[in-house]
């Protein structure tokens, strides 16, 4: 019988502590196939985040360390900066790069570190329990919005990656999603631009991938992938938002 | 050849860690260390090492975290208000069993404070500072050239143990000129291999450095702890060091460490000259803490008493309270926010405690 999908050689065989529906899964294998794509399983170093996917390490087959919260961009700096000649990305949730992490995520983009950034938004909390996350939208509830994100009671959702657009040591900033196999394919290949991007030694690159929780959003994975469709995306338009990569 | 230097402490500091094999250093502006950063961004370009100044002490700690896990002999260095941002950053290296040298030249506290000496900062570099079980090896020079010798040896203890090991100087030591001698060939401080650094799974099967553990399959937290506790009892029995003068006989001994030290010094010999029975007893590891050598001097002299002077408002004298054992022998004079105290001052606590 002829195999035609298989694990890709740097993902383990583990069984994931990830919800049903969640978009963690379907990110990380993206992650390992380009790794295989690109044959760089071994001369990798990731840097996992505080949140969901802290526990990155146990799927991935490469060198990982874990970051205290938000610092994962620092930590992958240190590491570059030893290690030039290693792929080294950081892979965070929304939690860990645009609240607690602000301060260290525009600064690697802006001293131009050449490191990739995968960034997971979901809009919550999902370690946690559910809590507002600084990209929940106006009107979502979560566990600490009771009824509604209200913008006089907790601010407006962050558009960290427009944000960082104006840094001139941010080369490619993509966002995409994970909502249809088209989809997917589209976060499989701009997760290959940001790699390859790195390797070419062009500097900071990062893509956001809107993600859905069902289990704190409250709704089926089918309904969380409807949700992205239909409300996420009006607030975080997807494709290219800035390439200046020259590839 | 040995050659000779006049310099800052915060320079030899520097020195030390360049001569040491440090090629990756990341740091932020806070006074009085700022000539430290200054002089790693110069010798980093000359050597080809690694300089950062990050945009936060959080950021600059998690730098040296990274350039560690990947292999490299990594430093950063601050002062007080500065050390405490890095605490967090501490105690995930210590979990992680990172070897990483910090530097702490301490100013008055609580707070912004003020930018003068102090030595407040004892109970947050040898009790913990972070969350967690956990200890840093902590040194304590008290002259320009141990500023150079004891970050030279920092980065060998650091990779000895897998520790994180803390310079715990002070605003004095860090901007008075001494002379300051070294050989000029001197090789790196002796190093190990690092078979845990994650430099790429090339040639063997993926590994991960992280803290978080939740047990399952592979060790418990529990376990982890435990490991760590039996490695800082070997750091106990093999790295105290403390510096005796004249204490056989002595009705007064004089407890101080660091730049206190050198004041507390002049005081005894003063005194000695006069016919003072006083001597002098000077930690240089904070932690793992002299008691074994403090209480046997106790105990076999069961008349001598302690006098601890500190620039803060007491955090060594209860280390050696526990030393003692008898805390009617034991005495402390202090003073903090910047305040030093003098020779004469001193003298007069050893007159006061003599009677």
């Amino acid at each position: 019988m002829k195999k035609i999908v298989t694990r890709p050689d740097s993902m383990k065989d583990a069984d994931m502590h990830y919800c049903a529906g969640c978009g963690h899964g379907i990110i990380h294998r993206l992650v390992c196939e380009v790794i295989d794509e690109l044959k760089i399983k071994e001369t990798t170093v990731a840097v996992a985040p505080v949140g969901c996917a802290v526990l990155a390490y146990d799927y991935w087959g490469f060198d990982t360390t874990e970051a205290a919260h938000g610092r994962t961009p620092s930590v992958a700096t240190g590491i570059k900066r030893v290690l030039p000649d290693r792929l080294v990305f950081t892979y965070q949730g929304d939690g860990d790069l645009a609240a607690i992490g602000t301060a260290e995520i525009i600064h690697a983009g802006n001293r131009g570190e050449n490191i990739s950034v995968i960034f997971v938004n979901n809009g919550v909390y999902g370690m946690t329990g559910g809590q507002m996350a600084p990209t929940t939208l106006l009107g979502q509830s979560t566990m600490t919005t009771p009824g509604h994100r209200k913008a006089s009671r907790d601010g407006f959702p962050i558009k960290i990656t427009e944000m960082m657009a104006v840094l001139p040591g941010v080369v490619y900033l993509e966002r995409t999603t994970v909502t249809s196999p088209k989809e997917v394919m589209k976060t499989k290949k701009a997760i290959r631009k940001i790699f390859d991007i790195q390797l070419a030694k062009k500097g900071f690159s990062m893509v956001e991938v809107l993600s859905p929780c069902p289990t704190y959003w409250g709704m089926s994975p089918i309904e969380s992938m409807k949700r992205i469709e239909n409300e996420v995306i009006k607030e975080y338009p997807l494709g290219i938002i800035k390439d200046t990569a020259a590839m | 050849m040995k050659k000779k230097y006049l310099c800052t402490g915060n320079e030899a500091c520097g020195e030390g860690a360049m001569r040491a094999g440090c090629r990756f250093y990341a740091g932020y502006p806070i006074t009085p260390q700022n000539e430290l950063t200054a002089y790693m961004s110069v010798r980093m370009d000359e050597v080809g090492g690694t300089f950062i100044q990050a945009e936060s002490e959080v950021s600059a700690i998690n730098m040296v975290f990274g350039a560690s896990v990947a292999g490299a002999r990594a430093m950063t260095s601050s002062s007080s208000p500065g050390i405490s941002l890095k605490q967090e950053g501490i105690s995930y290296i210590a979990a992680c069993e990172l070897p990483v040298v910090i530097v702490n030249v301490m100013r008055g506290g609580p707070g912004l404070g003020n930018i003068m000496a102090s030595q407040a900062d004892y109970f947050q570099a040898t009790k913990g500072g972070g969350h967690g079980d956990y200890h840093l090896i902590v040194l304590a020079p008290a002259s320009v050239q141990e500023m150079f010798d004891f970050t030279y040896e920092a980065f060998a203890l650091a990779d000895k143990y897998r520790n994180p090991v803390m310079i715990l100087a002070d605003g004095t030591l860090g901007q008075m000129m001494e002379p300051l001698e070294f050989e000029e060939n001197i090789p790196f401080s002796k190093g190990v291999s690092k078979p845990w650094a994650l430099t790429g799974a090339k040639g063997r099967s993926a590994q991960h450095v992280k803290s978080l553990i939740l047990g399952g399959k592979d060790e418990t937290l529990e376990e982890h702890n435990l490991h760590l506790q039996e490695k800082y009892r070997k750091i106990i029995e093999n790295e105290v060091r403390i510096e005796t003068e004249n204490v056989g006989g002595a009705e007064i001994i004089l407890v101080a460490y660091g730049a206190m030290s050198r004041i507390g010094y002049s005081c005894v010999e003063a005194m000695r000259e006069k016919g003072k029975k006083v001597g002098m007893m000077i930690p240089k590891t904070l932690w793992p803490f002299p008691y074994d050598e403090i209480r046997g001097i106790a105990e076999k002299n069961k008349h001598v008493k302690f006098l601890v002077v500190e620039m803060s408002s007491g955090q060594m004298v209860e280390d050696v309270r526990l030393a003692v054992q008898d805390d009617k022998r034991v005495f402390f004079y202090g003073r903090m926010g910047g305040g030093i105290p003098t020779e004469d001052a001193i003298a007069r606590e050893i007159l006061k405690i003599a009677k």
